[in-house]
């Protein structure tokens, strides 16, 4: 039998179900390599002994057999999603001691279809960032190194760069991420796994911490397509509780992987070939044009003319909403709290402490844009261009079902590169942040190993609720690509 | 757009942020820079066209006016930094 840690979220199934492994079994073997793999720092809080227990009680379900779709499977949860009982940081000082008493949505279903939880995953302050380098918790490292002797220490992009890293480096079976502009998408690509941003409304926002609500979508990072598949039917789902989820049955999205792509049209969108891009990606890139021509598909070019502008347009909404959503954090109800001579000192003082640097630059531009006399020019401004940018996307989809482009302008860099300059780290989601303004579905699969050896990923965007075809299309691409590598901390 | 030092404090105090003397000169770099690459928006003809607040295509549901929730003061108060009473307390706000 494989190794434990070595199963992926369907074979574990699997074999839970033929009695093959016992969920403590599985669960040991993780928690022993969480415990093993504290040097990657993909961790803010473990909780081994939540996670036996909860595996005893999946084993005595399966005995039974009665069990959820998740029954005994153990996996991770992103730092963004509040746990009852369990402290959430969302990466932040602010919110060290941070302990919830209510469960959010997205995780509720988890436990529900019989989920095992293994601990909270490090990430970017308040799921900003692109490269795990904003934790008040230290940066997270990616398990894989460039083969070029240097053994630099790589990022594992982000913001959910410990849901990637311990994905990755089977500590986990699977991890729940979030993407407000390329969160999940960009770190799956930078660590070789299957990310997914479903369409906006598909996952409860309930209980996950706040960021930029117009854009915050959760969604699974996993090994293979059908885990991520798997992990998203329980994730997702109608929640009064969220004004802006939407009420629609829940399709079985494992089903949809039938590997017959024949007749699909694939945009690929001409914009996309940005300047000074690296030939790496455009090889990657048309590699894996061929491979859905080779299953049947037709490729077309399309075009979406306003994509240079959703960088621009994103760093207004994202920060214009952040401003206003982490205005909540006073020091008077929960959280931080230092002292000062009035009140507002108070708040002044918490949060200059209680907020790290890219967090306070983007609350601060996002407050320039939505102050009197800027208004206008600034956020009605982007939000206009917001209406074109997905205006493009309901054009293209007339010429095509869906679209494949990169993931990210790069492979994974160096800790400590990019740093100085903001607009640098932003570019990182020059390929993620469209379809994030648009509210769509999106995914990044494996597609190959670059001129380093670091991996590549390609993303498939979809129409809107349409996360079935570009799942359908990914595991086409999941098989033809043949992707077997493992990171160099796993060999 | 470049912004100048008393434009960045004043941003910094409707953000209730309180930055040092180095962080100010720093940050107001940092956010000139932004402000910079943000303007090419200027460009774009975007008369007639609708801001988007939202992609959801829905209205906002509506249910009865009944309460569904709350009851558990201690709950509430669990995390707070300072509680007295069932109360929250802050620095003395009234003379």
């Amino acid at each position: 039998m494989a190794k434990p840690t070595h199963f992926t979220l369907a074979g574990a199934r699997d074999a839970l179900k033929k009695r093959e492994i016992s969920s403590v079994e599985l669960t040991t073997a993780h928690v022993a390599a969480m415990e093993s793999l504290r040097e990657l720092n993909a961790f803010v809080t473990e909780t081994p002994d939540k996670a036996i227990e909860m595996a005893k009680a999946s084993d005595a379900r399966l005995a039974r057999g009665e069990g959820g779709p998740l029954e005994g499977l153990p996996i991770a949860i992103k730092d963004l999603f509040c746990t009852e009982g369990v402290r959430t940081t969302a990466g932040s000082n602010i919110l060290g001691n941070f302990v919830p008493p209510y469960e959010s949505t997205v995780t509720s279903h988890l436990w529900r279809d019989g989920a095992v939880m293994l601990g909270k995953l490090n990430m970017d302050e308040f799921a900003m960032g692109s490269a795990n380098i904003t934790s008040a918790y230290g940066n997270v490292e990616n398990p894989w190194r460039r083969q070029d002797g240097s053994n630099a220490k790589l990022v594992p992009g982000g913001s959910s760069g410990g849901s990637a890293a311990s994905v990755a480096a089977r500590m986990t079976l699977a991890a729940t991420g979030t993407d407000t502009g390329g969160s999940i998408r960009q770190p799956a690509a930078f660590t070789g796994i299957v990310g997914i941003k479903p369409t906006y409304g598909r996952c409860s926002r309930w209980g996950v911490v706040a960021f930029a609500s117009s854009l915050d979508q959760a969604g699974p990072m996993a090994r293979t397509v059908r885990d991520a598949a798997i992990m998203l039917r329980s994730m997702a789902g109608f929640d009064p509780k969220d004004s802006t989820s939407v009420d629609m049955a829940v399709p079985d999205f494992e089903a949809a992987l039938t590997g017959d792509i024949r007749g699909l049209k694939v945009g690929i969108p001409k914009e996309y070939r940005v300047d000074g891009m690296p030939a790496e990606i455009e090889r990657v890139w048309s590699r894996g044009a061929d491979w859905l021509r080779a299953a049947g598909a037709e490729i077309v070019e399309v075009s979406l003319p306003h994509t240079k502008y959703a960088l621009p347009t994103y760093y207004i909404v994202a920060p214009a909403e952040a401003s206003s959503n982490l205005a909540r954090y006073d020091g008077v109800r929960y959280g931080l709290r230092e002292t000062g001579g009035s009140l507002n000192e108070l708040y002044e003082n918490t949060r200059a402490a209680g907020f790290g640097r890219e967090v306070k630059r983007r609350v601060m531009i996002g407050t320039y844009v939505l102050s009197a006399g800027y208004y206008d020019a600034y956020y009605t401004k982007a939000q206009k261009l917001r209406t074109l940018i997905a205006r493009d996307f309901t054009e293209a989809y007339k010429q095509c079902d869906v679209i494949l482009t990169p993931t990210a302008p790069s492979t994974a860099f160096a800790i400590g590169e990019k740093q100085d300059d903001p607009i640098a780290m932003y570019l990182n989601d020059v390929f993620t942040v469209p379809a994030s303004l648009a509210g769509l579905p999106g995914l990044s699969v494996p597609a190959g190993l670059g001129d380093d050896g670091l991996p590549l990923g390609l993303q498939l965007l979809g129409r809107p609720f349409d996360e079935e075809t570009i799942l359908r299309v990914a595991e086409v691409m999941e098989q033809a690509s043949g992707f077997t590598a493992l990171p160099q901390t796993m060999s | 757009m470049s912004l100048d030092r008393a434009t960045v404090a004043k941003i910094a105090h409707l953000a209730r942020i309180r930055l040092d003397e180095a962080e100010l000169d720093s940050m107001t770099g940092e956010l000139s820079g932004i402000l910079d690459f943000v303007e090419q928006l200027a460009e774009v003809n975007t008369d007639g066209v609708e801001p988007m607040t939202s992609v959801a295509q829905q209205g906002l549901r509506r249910r009865p006016d009944e309460v569904t929730d709350g009851g558990y003061p201690e709950k509430v108060l669990a995390n707070a930094p300072s509680a007295k009473a069932g109360f929250f307390t802050v620095p003395k706000v009234v003379e």
